[in-house]
């Protein structure tokens, strides 16, 4: 494994158990600044758990993660996106009763130290949703704002998740199956969407979409019963054997 | 796919919008709660102490509305601040000073701290764990002051509190119409409080929290901090109330601590409308109110009245009374620029 210089997260060893079941089994990983690394593995391998693991939603039971020359494996979630660690969710994690451009604004504010702000707010605020505005564009839900998220159609609902991980400003950027429940006929809106990421963001991008992980991956790491496989170039790993044969009769690419 | 387009009030989103705006002539309607207590006070000669009463109720309502309301933190302890509240303004007139302005300040930085306290505690958990932990530190001030003779009187109660004219000028009379203007002014300034606090970009993140607790750790709210600090606040705003009635009554019993009393209190948030602001008013107001008459004709009366409002407004009115009025004007509005989705009930 080529260890870059550059490299912004580090993980080694990583394991988490839940009681008989060994999800996380010495797990390394690397990930450089800009790097696009797509995760796949067959359903229940360990991948949401692995960002659950590295964003600190669950406690790992050995390993080492360092960001950037900190050690985060035992820093509570909150610090962890503070050093620029930044996660989205397979399953659609928003404040549904608000509006779109406050779910982002929220965040904002958060990034900026804003949060604990209970009086005096209201050029801070305006600030915040300005910069919410800009990323909802980003995403291309910049007319979306005004409306409440559950009246927001799926899909959108799915990019309002990247435009919220964005804009905590991330330095790495874990995106669990941005294109879960999204029609095919739909899956390009994703692709555009992922094209358009800042380029100095590291960034996994966890997906069961092919198309869309090997269009998107400059390095593919199989993860299979909570170990990682083989770490790889797309073109090498369609045709490996080993991850053929875990996709089992189904084509890889 | 999972196409959720529900309908919702698309007023609910606009109306914190609204208050920032400029100007428009239905912010005028923010007055009428002023209003009213105001041209009370010069009418209602005779029911100064009941109005006095309902003042210190919404203050208390208002206050679990920032912690259960908002911030969505399940208790049913909050009658500890309050009592708190009461007890620590009694005692401070009793032992140190007699100045009412000096005993509120007093009591709200002790409500305060023993919610910065306890919260720090209990706020680990939620849901059922949390209902759990908080009777029982209620339980634990109740029994606290039920032993403390000394200090707090007992069952007999705290008597033989003094309390010299606010701000050395206002002396509370007889007829309670300087406690009206007195709770009225304290009301009015944790009101404005509470709505810049529910507005701010701390009050949205509580907000955050009670909808979805995981999508703010995602994005490194530190979520227990959070909780302590509103949980806070809200204490130290019970406690204001219940030093409120300590010094308008001048008697504080310990069923200012009682499970009821936190009953009561969620009784009137729950029927007015939670997160709302003016829920807590008109909850209250109606509470105390519909004790006040029907109870005069009999005990039973009240709590029949009561309780058939309340299960009405539970089934039918999420919103409580407030929700209604809301949606009533959302539906006039939408008439006005038909663009209305309206329904209730999300
Ligand atoms: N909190 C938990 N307690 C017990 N078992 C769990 C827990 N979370 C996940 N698991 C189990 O761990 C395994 C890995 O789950 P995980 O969600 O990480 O898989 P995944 O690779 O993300 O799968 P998918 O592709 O379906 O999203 C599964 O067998 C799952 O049932
Ligand atoms: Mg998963």
């Amino acid at each position: 494994m080529n260890v870059a210089a550059d490299n912004i997260l580090t993980v080694r060893g990583l394991c988490k158990n839940f009681g008989a079941l060994a999800v996380t089994q010495q797990v390394d990983l690397d990930l450089a600044r800009g790097a696009r690394i797509g995760l796949i593995g067959p359903n229940g391998a360990g991948k949401t758990t692995l960002v659950n693991l590295l964003t600190g939603m669950l406690s790992s039971d050995a390993g080492t993660i360092v960001i950037d020359g900190h050690h985060i494996e035992k820093a509570k979630p909150e610090t962890r996106v503070r050093h620029g660690l930044v996660r989205t969710h397979q399953i659609n994690t928003l404040l549904m009763e608000t509006s779109v451009r406050d779910n982002v604004a929220i965040a904002v504010a958060e990034r900026q130290n804003y949060a604990w702000r209970m009086l005096r707010y209201g050029p801070q605020w305006r600030a915040c949703l300005d910069e919410a505005q800009h990323y909802l564009e980003e995403m291309r839900i910049g007319h979306a704002g005004d409306r409440r998220v559950s009246e927001l159609p799926y899909g959108e609902q799915r990019l309002l998740e990247i435009a919220i991980g964005l804009s905590l400003k991330p330095r790495i950027l874990l995106l669990d199956e941005p294109g879960a429940g999204i029609p095919s006929t739909e899956a390009h809106i994703i692709h555009e969407a992922l094209e358009s990421l800042p380029p100095d963001i590291a960034i996994l991008l966890i997906e069961h979409d092919m198309d869309l992980v090997f269009k998107f991956a400059r390095e593919i790491v199989v993860l299979v019963l909570g170990r990682v496989l083989t770490r790889d170039v797309p073109a090498n790993i369609s045709s490996n054997a080993e991850v053929r044969s875990v996709y089992l009769g189904r084509s890889v690419v | 796919m999972t196409n959720q387009q529900q309908a919702t009030t698309q007023q609910q989103i606009l109306a914190p919008a609204a208050m920032s705006r400029p100007f428009s002539p239905a912010m005028l309607w923010h007055l009428l709660p002023w209003v009213i207590a105001l041209i009370f006070f010069f009418v209602g000669d005779g029911y100064h102490s009941l109005g006095t009463n309902i003042l210190v109720m919404i203050l208390f309502a208002l206050s679990l509305d920032l912690a259960l309301g908002y911030a969505g933190i399940i208790t049913l302890g909050h009658a500890a601040f309050f009592g708190a509240g009461a007890y620590a303004a009694g005692i401070f007139a009793i032992h140190f000073n007699a100045d009412p302005v000096l005993g509120l300040l007093a009591a709200t930085a002790i409500a305060g701290l023993l919610g910065l306290l306890t919260g720090m505690l209990i706020l680990h958990t939620r849901g059922e764990t949390l209902l759990m932990l908080t009777l029982a530190i209620a339980a634990i001030f109740y029994e606290i002051a039920n032993h403390a003779r000394w200090l707090t009187g007992g069952d007999d109660g705290l008597s033989g509190i003094r309390v010299t004219p606010v701000f050395g000028l206002f002396r509370f009379d007889l007829w309670g119409k300087t406690a009206f203007l007195y709770a009225l002014s304290v009301l009015f300034i944790w009101f404005i409080i509470a709505a810049l606090v529910v507005r701010s970009p701390f009050g949205r993140s509580l907000d955050g929290i009670r909808q979805n607790t995981k999508r703010m750790r995602a994005i490194g709210t530190p979520v227990w901090w959070r909780l302590v600090a509103m949980y806070s606040l809200s204490a130290a705003m019970a406690g204001s109330a219940g030093a409120l009635t300590a010094q308008s009554t001048r008697l504080v019993g310990l069923s200012t601590l009682e499970l009821l009393t936190s009953g009561i209190v969620a009784v009137m948030l729950v029927l007015g409308g939670e997160r709302r602001l003016y829920g807590a008013f008109i909850g209250a107001a109606i509470y105390v109110v519909v004790q006040d008459f029907a109870g005069s004709i009999s005990p039973f009366i009240w709590m029949f009245v009561i309780g058939f409002l309340l299960i009405i407004i539970v089934l039918f009115f999420e919103g409580g009374l407030m929700g209604i009025i809301d949606s009533v004007v959302a539906k006039l509005k939408g008439k006005a620029d038909a663009s209305g989705q309206t329904g209730k009930r999300t």
